[in-house]
């Protein structure tokens, strides 16, 4: 039988010992730092709850008022006619720009880095430039769109529009899904490949039907969170033309509607944020209410698939 | 029975090939991130040579240092007003991530258990995940109107302190979650030699936890200095200074930064260009911008490799 040991954890007598260990005096300094550690997290937590409340209370009206149909409307000059319809159809392109271009190149690049690549000078210079590409700051990937999609391949890509946008924002993220594959590949532990290796599979067979297919939730989790960065972010669309007032609707054709002009649901926020508060304020707190609402759905459907598909080893 | 040789065991001809073409799809799309590298300095290099000659052209070398301040449209382009703005706002948004971040970090890794932290960690999860303009909107709804006028009498509507709190908020999950790594990459053997010493928790916090992980949290608080620096929509709405800025070290008034110049220009009105240097102005501001992350997340990484290879 095994001799297990009983602890007494309440009562006089251990009360006694863990009084006599902690020393005479209470610990006040000890509970001050706790507490003011603490209070760190908690005014994170209150900057949250004020900021959710704030823009809860603003934008209640302009829900109450018109329903749905902020969701649906135009762009417009006139605050109570304006909505977010155009913003969330651009938002909806630039997404969709992100999964066709960033997903396929950036899990194929992070499948290179960690199942092809030997340790080279070559791979090194690749993942540093990967690493710099991911802390460039957002704007200056406006630059770049400006530079060569705005401006080098204007006839293709009609300026200052949609399709310069979308593949501005692909590049963007391109970083943050190359970097979040790489770690879901890492993480595959290597019996599974030496498995596949040794009944004769290629490498290609191995991460095809082995590494992938494990690595997937991770890879998933990563492709979502860069549609996250991908809606949330505006400050390249200003230099690419994403923040346009105003601009016509009207059924255009596929290639019209990627040459022409076009705007995102933050890139709408920040334009009615410059006009004034009091005409526009409740109508960007509701666009704000729109956003944070899809990217609620987009973040919990990640953490959903990683919950459901995780597994240990 | 033959003996079986190297052209046996390679397999058959048909997949090797197959196995190289695919082999090499991966390499180019790899390869694509230094395509993107290379195109990045390429379009800033070509802008800024652009700049220059526009400038020696023009009024001459002499409006990039001058006491008027930035004012693209009138041709002064005063380095000193834009760079000193920046160093503001990334002050004072380090002055509110640095506690903030640390202080949550030191929590979540030193004294929650694991039920608390199941709670307390999505809080900044959370917080990161809010876009930048939403945080821009709450600065100028609410931060600036409601907690920096209030608490000073003389700051204006648009100033430079309530854009700078609001950066720091929006960096201080970064921070808090680079360093959070760092401390939890401190072996649990030096804690408990700590207690065995009989320290209590917050000396073993202070004096054994963080020492040790004291270049982590350099690397989080650097990365924070970059991401402060690179903050676009927060200090472009809430700092003021549409169209230009006079020289000022008034963080109570309104102010500018490289990217708020950036992104003011670019919209203020919709054709800008050619004629003047202000076009081009927009990527002198990029190079300046790329420079000082560019060392900031080098010297980061290199923190971050130091404390990767100690444990």
């Amino acid at each position: 039988m095994p001799r297990t040991a009983t602890v007494e954890r309440s009562g006089p007598a251990a009360e006694a010992v863990r009084r006599a260990l902690r020393g005479k005096r209470a610990d006040l300094g000890g509970l001050a730092f706790q507490a003011a550690l603490l209070l760190a997290l908690l005014l994170a937590l209150a900057v949250l709850v004020t900021l959710i409340a704030d823009i809860l209370g603003t934008a209640l009206s302009v829900f109450a008022e018109r329903g749905t149909t902020f969701l649906t409307d135009n762009l417009s000059s006139l605050p109570e006619r304006a909505g977010v319809g155009q913003g969330i159809v651009g938002s909806l392109w630039l997404m969709g720009f992100v999964a066709v271009l960033s997903f396929p190149l950036g899990i194929a690049a992070a499948i290179y880095l960690e199942e092809y690549a030997t340790d080279n000078r070559f791979t090194r210079f690749l993942s540093a430039s990967i690493r710099n590409l991911a802390g460039i700051p957002s704007i200056v990937y406006g630059l770049l769109g400006l530079a060569i999609f705005v401006q080098l391949f204007s006839g293709l890509t009609g300026g200052r529009s949609l399709m310069s946008g979308g593949l501005t924002m692909a590049i963007l993220v391109l970083p943050i899904v190359i970097i979040t594959a790489a770690e879901a590949i890492r993480a595959v532990p290597l019996a599974i490949r030496e498995a596949g290796f040794g009944v004769g599979a290629t490498r290609w067979e191995v991460v095809r039907s082995h590494v992938l297919p494990y690595a997937a939730p991770g890879v998933l989790t990563g492709t979502i969170l860069a549609l996250a960065r991908a809606l949330g972010e505006a400050a390249p669309l200003l230099l690419i033309g994403g923040a346009p007032t105003f601009f016509s609707a009207g059924s255009r054709g596929f290639l019209e509607t990627l040459q022409g002009e076009y705007t995102a649901l933050p890139a709408i926020i920040f334009t009615w944020s410059r006009k004034s508060l009091r005409a526009f304020g409740e109508s960007t707190a509701a666009a704000i209410v729109v956003l944070l609402a899809v990217l609620l759905l987009i973040n919990a459907t990640a953490i959903l698939l990683r919950n459901r598909y995780e597994r240990k080893w | 029975m033959a003996a079986i040789g190297i052209a046996e065991l390679q397999g058959n001809a048909r997949r090797r090939r197959r196995e190289s073409r695919i082999r090499r799809v991966f390499l180019a799309a790899a390869a694509t991130a230094i395509v993107i590298n290379v195109a990045i300095l390429l379009s800033l290099f070509d802008g800024v040579v652009d700049f220059f000659r526009e400038l020696v052209e023009g009024p001459g070398l002499g409006v990039l240092w001058n006491d008027t301040g930035w004012f693209p449209r009138r041709n002064l382009f005063d380095v000193k007003t834009v760079f000193v703005g920046t160093v503001m706002i990334s002050l004072i948004a380090m002055l509110v991530a640095t506690p903030l971040g640390l202080g949550a970090a030191m929590y979540l890794s030193e004294y929650a258990g694991r039920r608390p932290r199941r709670i307390l960690k999505p809080i900044l999860e959370i917080l990161a995940g809010i876009p930048s303009v939403v945080m821009a909107y709450f600065v100028i709804s609410f931060i600036s109107p409601d907690v920096v006028q209030r608490l000073f009498a003389s700051a204006t509507f648009y100033n430079m302190l309530g854009a700078g709190i609001g950066v720091g908020i929006l960096i201080s999950p970064i921070v808090a979650s680079v360093a959070e790594d760092a401390m939890h990459a401190v072996p649990n053997t030096l804690r408990e030699a700590s207690f065995g010493l009989g320290a209590r928790r917050k000396a073993t916090t202070l004096r054994t936890v963080f020492p040790a992980a004291v270049s982590g949290i350099v690397a989080a608080l650097i990365l924070g200095v970059s991401r402060a620096i690179g903050e676009t929509l927060v200090v472009t709405l809430a700092a003021g200074a549409t169209g230009g800025s006079a020289f000022t070290l008034d963080p109570l008034g309104p102010g500018q930064t490289m990217t708020a110049a950036l992104a003011s220009l670019a919209t203020g009105s919709d054709q800008v260009k050619g004629g003047s240097a202000a076009f081009p102005s927009l990527f002198f501001l990029g190079a300046l911008l790329f420079l000082f992350t560019l060392v900031l997340n080098l010297a980061s990484d290199r923190f971050v490799r130091r404390v990767r290879r100690k444990y």
